[in-house]
């Protein structure tokens, strides 16, 4: 009868060896209860972070003109919802990885049109305004390439955008409706009705804070804020809190490749840093049926400190 | 009801954070300290005598 | 001779459950003589880190999510979950890298390990369907950032990272039940394999 070899980094040794009481029950226990302790103390010290929410109504109050210039945004197609991609819209490809385009295939499940959802049916909502209902009759009645033209002459004028009495203004000619789109959206989002336009346009209930989200996002304000707070990707943001709390330590090393080449200017990052921590989560799962990888513990003899006592008495 | 008087935090942590530069790395000192008291604690585990009674009830 | 009853789904069953894992092996008395390093409590500390992390979210859940922006009394319950949370992953961390050097996946415990990794991933997006779901600037910042990595690889076009109610059932229902399940699973392998022994560092020793 052959005999398999032992392997000592795959099998054990088996044990005849001496038992000692041992109550599980109870350490349980004394961890809970110190654990708990533990908890308690830390959270009456240092208790724990709460920043307040930014409302669209914050962010065009503190800054008209980011606001502004990311509703032009919406409307030329050149915010990053806008040109996005799956799961929003068909505006580009997305991240690849490598011929993989991953997001593209799962296709657009989150439909967001920027220019209807956040632009045109918002003000379409507001009653009684009969200058902006003109205007917006103008823009549903045109064709797209009158809109187009109307939006890129307005773009034209952007960098020159100035805000004062309440009003947005940008030297530009054979605008159409725009200038108007643009100051009342602008207007409507200082009283916070586009807040509540773009949570409830779908009906009364909704826990899906999609569009707010992602019209803020495009903007400057959210991430002037993060900044400010060490939040930022290229901060190692993933693995902060907001103020001088701990955050995620866990994800250094997921955070981590976002700092360094080749990912740090590439377009598909996220994606491949995804596929690399996938690739080394599976190894970490992996580990005992991986030959080398499994044998640095042996090698590497930390263990001789925590059998200390039973080396000694064997 | 004292006790619910003195729920808010002692030391609130909500000032902005300090960052421990070192080439690329960028980490927050909350995170740094949470880091080292893993390691120490690690550490210490391997090295601290664990409580032990002798008493051995032979093969089992 | 086998009786209709010992071929009945339930008698099968149980002599299968109480064979493997007998309440002497399910709550042992004794431990082997090696078990004696403070290595061995992160374990059970993680298990505790997760009991207090369930039941400071459970007090929580009680008053809704929003309670802890309003209430004093809330935001500490909230402090508790915070830092139950971060004492599980630090607990936990140590365990793993304890159970690593002492290779703990030997003697057939390959289970185990796996078991163990699988809970740490299914933590990690545990906590952060919490974090999205605080309704704070922190969640509105969290969610507008991983929703890229998560849309890039596909995921994102059924795991909408911005849809808080959504998020929130992640979070409360659906992880931690995954949460609990691998738990429970990762233990009752370690009670049914027994603790994994010492390396034989006798010369020649080949069993």
């Amino acid at each position: 009868m052959s005999k398999k070899p032992f392997r000592p980094d795959v099998d054990a040794p088996a044990y005849h060896g001496a038992y000692a009481p041992y109550d599980i029950i109870k350490e349980g226990t004394i961890a809970l209860v110190v654990v708990a302790l533990l908890v308690v103390v830390l959270a009456t010290l240092f208790g724990s972070p709460d920043e307040r929410a930014i409302t669209i109504k914050a962010w065009s109050n503190a800054d008209p003109i980011d606001f502004a210039t990311t509703a032009l945004g919406e409307l030329n197609g050149s915010t990053i919802t806008a040109s996005y991609g799956a799961p929003y819209n068909k505006a580009s490809q997305g991240q690849a990885l490598g011929p993989l385009h991953l997001a593209q295939w799962a296709g657009v499940t989150i439909p967001i049109n920027t220019v209807n959802d956040f632009v045109v049916n918002p003000l379409s909502s507001v009653p009684g305004d009969p200058q902006l209902h003109a205007a917006l009759a103008q823009w549903k009645g045109a064709s797209s390439t009158e809109r187009t033209t109307w939006v890129a002459n307005y773009t034209k004028g952007a960098s020159k955008m100035t805000w004062s009495n309440g009003r947005i203004t940008v030297p530009a000619t054979n605008v159409g409706p725009v200038p108007t789109m643009i100051n009342q959206l602008t207007g409507m989002a200082r009283t916070g009705a586009l807040d509540q336009a773009l949570v409830t346009g779908g009906g009364f209930y909704t826990t899906n804070y999609t569009k707010p989200l992602m019209f803020v996002a495009d903007g400057t304000y959210l991430a002037n804020l993060a900044q400010k707070q060490h939040l930022l990707g290229n901060q190692w943001g993933m693995m902060n809190e907001t103020g001088s709390y701990p955050g995620q330590a866990w994800l250094w090393l997921y955070t981590f490749w976002y700092q360094v080449a080749p990912f740090n200017s590439s377009t598909n990052a996220d994606v491949q840093v995804w596929a690399v921590m996938m690739l080394l989560s599976l190894l970490l799962l992996l580990v005992p049926l991986i030959p080398g990888l499994r044998s640095i513990p042996r090698k590497v003899k930390v263990y001789r400190l925590i059998w200390r006592e039973h080396y000694r008495s064997v | 009801m004292t006790l619910l008087w003195s729920l808010a935090a002692l030391v609130p942590l909500d000032g902005l954070g300090h960052y421990i530069h070192w080439g690329v790395i960028d980490v927050s000192v909350a995170n740094f300290v949470v880091i080292v008291l893993m390691i120490v604690t690690f550490v210490a585990a391997l090295f601290l005598p664990f409580p032990g009674r002798n008493r051995r009830r032979g093969d089992q | 001779m086998t009786t209709e009853i010992d071929r009945q789904w339930t008698t099968r069953l149980r002599k299968r459950a109480a064979g493997k894992l007998p309440p002497e092996k399910l709550l042992p008395d004794t431990q082997p003589a090696y078990v004696a390093s403070w290595i061995y409590v992160f374990g059970v500390t993680t298990i505790a880190a997760l009991t207090m992390v369930i039941l400071s979210g459970v007090i929580l859940a009680i008053r809704g999510p929003q309670w802890w922006h309003s209430s004093s009394i809330g935001h500490f319950v909230n402090s508790l979950h915070l830092w139950s949370v971060e004492i599980f992953f630090f607990a936990m961390i140590v365990h793993l890298w304890g159970k690593f050097f002492m290779a703990a996946w030997r003697g057939g415990r390959t289970l185990t390990w796996m078991t163990g990794v699988v809970t740490f991933l299914a933590s990690v997006a545990t906590a952060f369907t919490g974090y999205v779901s605080q309704t704070n600037f922190d969640s509105q910042w969290i969610s507008t950032q991983a929703k890229d990595g998560i849309n890039a690889t596909g995921a994102g076009s059924i795991f909408n990272v911005l849809n808080l109610g959504q998020m929130l059932m992640w979070h409360i229902v659906l992880l931690p039940l995954a949460a609990i399940v691998l738990t429970a699973l990762h233990v009752l392998l370690v009670r049914i394999k027994g603790v994994v022994p010492p390396f034989d560092e006798r010369a020649g020793a080949d069993q």
